[in-house]
């Protein structure tokens, strides 16, 4: 009973969404998707994530923090 | 004013996190404020059972709703640049500013996601007073998201409660407590999250302002102007206290900043506070040490000695003593603490040598150093200095230089935000008067509560709608000082961004630089047109039956 009161606090509300509001979820909509699927994907591969074993992580940032270059 | 600044792979990286960072942090202040106004106003609802509260409400409710949702997720951004353009600093910090994002993710965020759908959906489904504690719960689930992120901001400027562990690399937590409650994270969140009431407050009184303007909404608009203006008033207060308290943290956990907020570069006693005016030549007072630093204004005797130290006699050591060092005053030189840190890096290189050669005895000797407290407090608290270290001492007194932030950027966000917050204290004081002050020559058409002085000062209204994006630009200097003025260092004192950022190549970084900045300025447009067109649309004017008010 109490999940079905929730449910139905959700779906009435969105039915009677005025049109501000179904405006906003539409934006919400389109950047979550440029934000996971287009970003996320093409733009931001986590370099470390490519390296297997910890071990070779930390191997890896420490020759780059020490690097006397920086 | 941008004085060490070359655009690099690393300053294409610090310009895309200043630019989602700054992007992101337009939309959160007025989640932030906005929903404790909402609640404030609906409490008067449920104690007086008045449906104009009511409307009032649903009106500040759309607003919040706009901005929350066209906001909402933009920090994702930021998160996703920690791993893809930061990720030696993202390595080595390990979980300290993992945890306390996970829990920002779990609790505040449900929380906001639950409460948020029973404050919209929940009008005649559920009680008056569980709909108030659900705006409520919503306001408070909002700030605690902030505190989260906050507290792992904190940690950057003065890490604590934490201990690094040399086999990998990263930093452990050893106290969330210490993390949570350091003196900088309380300081930063209470002045950054009071800072955003106070630009809610301003935004609510500016659309207020125009309304008044446009003689539209009377009743409510000097409702939600009363109930802003006090609201406001303050947390501007409360604002410029916690900013005092922060400010005098930083003058002991990052004095450099501390000294470029007020362009002091020769440390003496008895130090005047730079008000109002105009700095000479940093790049001329930064060649030559002895060269004295022009300021054309208003200083006020010995207060910033006074606001550091509470004597007004007292010392406060400047750029220059911090970077050649000051042995009077027990200040290590620039170069001084270059050398321990490059200490601190060979230990850990042979520590790491020693482990992949399985030399026992020599793992054992080395790793006692990062189990003792005198050395991590003598040579690795220096650790991220050692990237300035040069077999060339000239080359690396030059180098040494670079631990001073742009000044005069420092020095201009933090006098526009302190000069704004004045006048904010100011515009809440004088619409509270105007707003008790009743206006003998009322027109008969308007009611005794819509009898206001304050509809007679036009220009004065008008500047009150102006306020609204100052608030925004007072918002952004404080950003700009605390990340700006923090420079090189992404953490301090252990970490430069030079050694934080991801080497990759530059063009992609430029890439989604532009990408972002098109992204975010579409969405700040869409925010702005979708505010703007329920502003003129305005609140629900219908007539109002208060009698059955209170059946719930």
């Amino acid at each position: 009973m109490f999940m079905k009161n929730i449910m139905k606090l959700y779906t009435d509300g969105f039915k009677n969404m005025p049109r501000w509001g179904r405006t906003v979820w539409i934006i919400i909509g389109i950047k979550l998707l440029i934000f996971f699927v287009v970003m996320k994907i093409l733009f931001f591969p986590n370099i470390l994530n490519k390296i297997p074993t910890d071990r070779q992580k930390a191997d890896y940032v420490l020759e780059h923090i020490c690097d006397e270059n920086n | 004013m941008f004085e060490s600044f070359n655009l690099s792979l690393v300053d294409w990286s610090r310009v895309q996190f200043a630019l989602t960072a700054m992007y992101h942090w337009l939309f959160v202040p007025l989640t932030l404020g906005l929903s404790v106004i909402i609640a404030i106003i609906e409490t008067k609802y449920y104690k007086t059972g008045d449906e104009t509260w009511k409307k009032l409400t649903k009106f500040w409710m759309k607003i919040f709703g706009v901005n929350f949702a066209i906001g909402v997720a933009t920090g994702l951004i930021l998160e996703f640049e920690f791993g893809t353009n930061w990720s030696n600093y993202s390595w080595f910090v390990g979980d300290i500013f993992g945890a306390p994002l996970a829990i920002e993710g779990i609790m505040a965020f449900f929380m906001e996601t639950i409460f948020i759908a029973i404050m919209y959906f929940g009008w005649d489904k559920v009680s008056r007073r569980f709909h108030l504690l659900s705006t409520w719960l919503v306001a408070l689930g909002a700030n605690l998201s902030a505190l989260w992120i906050l507290v792992a901001n904190a940690w950057m400027q003065n890490p604590v409660g934490m201990k690094f562990n040399p086999d990998t690399v990263r930093n452990e937590m050893i106290n969330f407590w210490d993390v949570l409650f350091s003196p900088t994270a309380v300081g930063k969140f209470t002045h950054t999250v009071l800072s955003s009431f106070t630009l809610s407050a301003i935004f609510v009184v500016g659309v207020c302002a125009w309304y008044l303007i446009k003689n539209r909404h009377v009743t409510q608009s000097k409702r939600s102007m009363k109930i802003a203006s006090i609201f406001g008033l303050i947390s501007m207060i409360l604002t410029i206290y916690t900013g005092d308290i922060s400010a005098r943290d930083v003058s002991k956990t990052q004095p450099m900043k501390f000294a470029a907020m007020e362009a002091h570069f020769h440390g003496s006693s008895s130090v005047p506070l730079k008000a109002v005016g105009i700095i000479g030549n940093v790049k001329e007072s930064l060649k030559d040490k002895d060269k004295e630093l022009n300021f054309y204004g208003i200083q006020l005797p010995g207060v910033l000695s006074y606001l550091t130290n509470y004597h007004f006699d007292s010392y406060v050591p400047g750029i220059n003593d911090l970077l050649y060092g000051n042995n009077e005053r027990g200040l290590l030189s620039v170069n001084e603490k270059i050398e321990r840190g490059y200490l601190a890096k060979t230990n850990l290189l042979e520590y790491k040598k020693a482990v992949s050669n399985g030399d026992l005895d020599k793992i054992e000797l080395l790793k006692a150093d990062f189990e003792n407290p005198a050395w991590i407090n003598k040579y690795f608290n220096y650790f991220g200095y050692s990237s300035y270290y040069s077999e060339n001492k000239i080359q690396q007194s030059k180098n040494a230089m670079k631990v001073v932030p742009p000044v005069s950027l420092t020095f201009y966000t933090f006098h526009i935000m302190v000069l704004l917050g004045m006048w904010f204290i100011l515009l809440f004081i004088l619409i509270l008067i105007l707003l008790k002050k009743k206006d003998n020559k009322q027109n008969e058409s308007n009611t005794k509560e819509d009898s206001i002085q304050l509809r007679k000062y036009r220009w004065f209204l008008w500047a009150v709608l102006f306020t609204i994006p100052l608030s925004y630009i007072a918002s952004e200097s404080g950003w700009i000082v605390c990340e700006v003025g923090r420079q090189p260092w992404i953490i301090q004192d252990l970490m430069t961004t030079s050694q934080a950022v991801t080497h990759i190549e530059t063009y992609p970084v430029m890439l989604t630089c532009c990408l972002f900045a098109l992204i975010f300025t579409a969405l700040l447009i869409a925010d702005i047109k979708i505010i703007v067109k329920q502003i003129k649309i305005g609140m629900d004017d219908t007539p109002i039956d208060n009698k059955n008010n209170l059946k719930n």
